[in-house]
């Protein structure tokens, strides 16, 4: 019992890693299937030259990636359900949704 | 073109209300113009260097820069509005005494203008530089620029009307009550800063404490709407908070309370005046 609770922060920092492309202002994947419940970690990487903001007022995640380069979105823990995403700079192309199950 | 507008408006109107309410709240100081403009130039050479480096800031920190550096510039506009708070319940009743008298010599050099000209500077830095980058993303993209730009253009232009829907709305409020109403608002313009930097902190992975959400009022009041965003600034709504956002909120509130309770001279002594 003891070990466990002791055990518990380190294995909650040791966040769940996830990979997102955005190429031709379009997510890549466009559908994420997390782990509810727990801290996620998306390495998202811009393809694309110009810069775009990842946004999602459910995840609540606000965080611009700048052209050309990689930005590291920390969500969670997520209860179990459909989390809708989109690049607020292409809003009508760049659309994702994470799924936490 | 109205994609563009609609985003550009979106992203200024939280720096638009700030300085509609700091406007509002150095009505019939000499000069706050210059100070306030100041604020907003500043503000938009700081948005430039933020944008100019974006991916410098979003890699630093093992890519937590975005966050730790909007947290950190919220969170000095919170120590800065309330040193403002407490200077204005220091000096507020010889302030108000002076504005019945109108046109009384109310000398800027007084007041603690530059608290609020970091709060301006600080609210254009935030928002401007994700207004930089998407219209420099636009100018990058070719084709499609005019129209955009002009669209972005309008967006700022009608983030200016509404700064100014903002401070005449305010100016219609009785002299004599603005300087608590003003209080009021920046007390919980305050708060709603100290909600947005935790959540910040938690998004940098620094804070991992509390975050359960408490409810979720989106389906009624989305806080990404126009309604939901002025609400976002004004009063610090959230639709989705969480434990700590609310924690964070009220000892903001409580902290706001208690300094301008405490910043009043000698309490006591006004009695026998």
């Amino acid at each position: 019992m003891l070990v466990a609770a002791l055990g518990m922060p380190s294995a909650q920092a040791l966040a769940q890693e996830f990979n997102l492309v955005i190429r031709n202002h379009k997510f890549e994947p466009q559908e994420l299937r997390v782990p509810a419940g727990k801290r996620v970690s998306i390495y998202v990487s811009n393809e694309d030259p110009t810069p775009e903001e990842f946004e999602s007022a459910t995840l609540k995640v606000e965080k611009v990636i700048p052209g050309k380069s990689k930005g590291l979105v920390r969500i969670g823990p997520l209860a179990p359900g459909r989390y809708e995403f989109i690049g607020e700079f292409n809003a009508d192309t760049a659309k994702g949704v994470v799924i936490a199950e | 073109m109205l994609g563009a507008l609609i985003i550009v408006f979106r992203e200024v109107i939280e720096a638009g209300l700030i300085i509609g309410i700091v406007l509002a709240a150095t009505r019939g100081i000499p000069g706050r113009g210059h100070w306030v403009a100041a604020g907003v130039l500043l503000g938009t050479l700081g948005a430039g260097i933020v944008a100019l480096f974006a991916e410098a800031i979003a890699n630093a920190f093992e890519g937590s820069g975005q966050e730790l550096l909007n947290a950190s510039v919220l969170g000095a506009a919170v120590v800065m509005l309330m040193w403002h708070t407490a200077w204005m319940a220091r000096h507020g009743r010889e302030m108000a005494a002076e504005m019945v008298a109108v046109g009384a010599a109310v000398t800027a050099g007084k007041r603690p203008m530059t608290a609020l000209v970091v709060v301006v500077g600080l609210a254009v830095l935030r928002e401007g530089s994700e207004v930089v980058l998407f219209l420099y993303g636009i100018l990058a993209g070719g084709a499609s620029g005019p129209s955009l730009l002009l669209g972005g253009a309008l967006g700022l232009a009608a983030g200016a009307a509404f700064t100014a829907l903002t401070y005449y709305g305010l100016l219609s409020i009785p002299a004599r009550h603005i300087f608590a109403v003003t209080t009021v608002l920046i007390a919980l313009l305050a708060a709603g800063m100290a909600a947005q930097a935790v959540q910040y902190l938690d998004a940098a992975g620094v804070i991992n404490v509390l975050g359960r959400q408490l409810w979720d009022s989106s389906p009624w009041l989305p806080q990404d709407g126009i309604v939901g965003r002025v609400l976002h600034t004004l009063i610090g709504y959230t639709d989705r908070p969480t434990e700590l956002q609310l924690v964070a909120y009220l000892a903001t509130l409580t902290a706001m309370a208690a300094l301008a309770w405490l910043a009043v001279p000698t309490r006591a002594r006004r009695a026998p005046a």
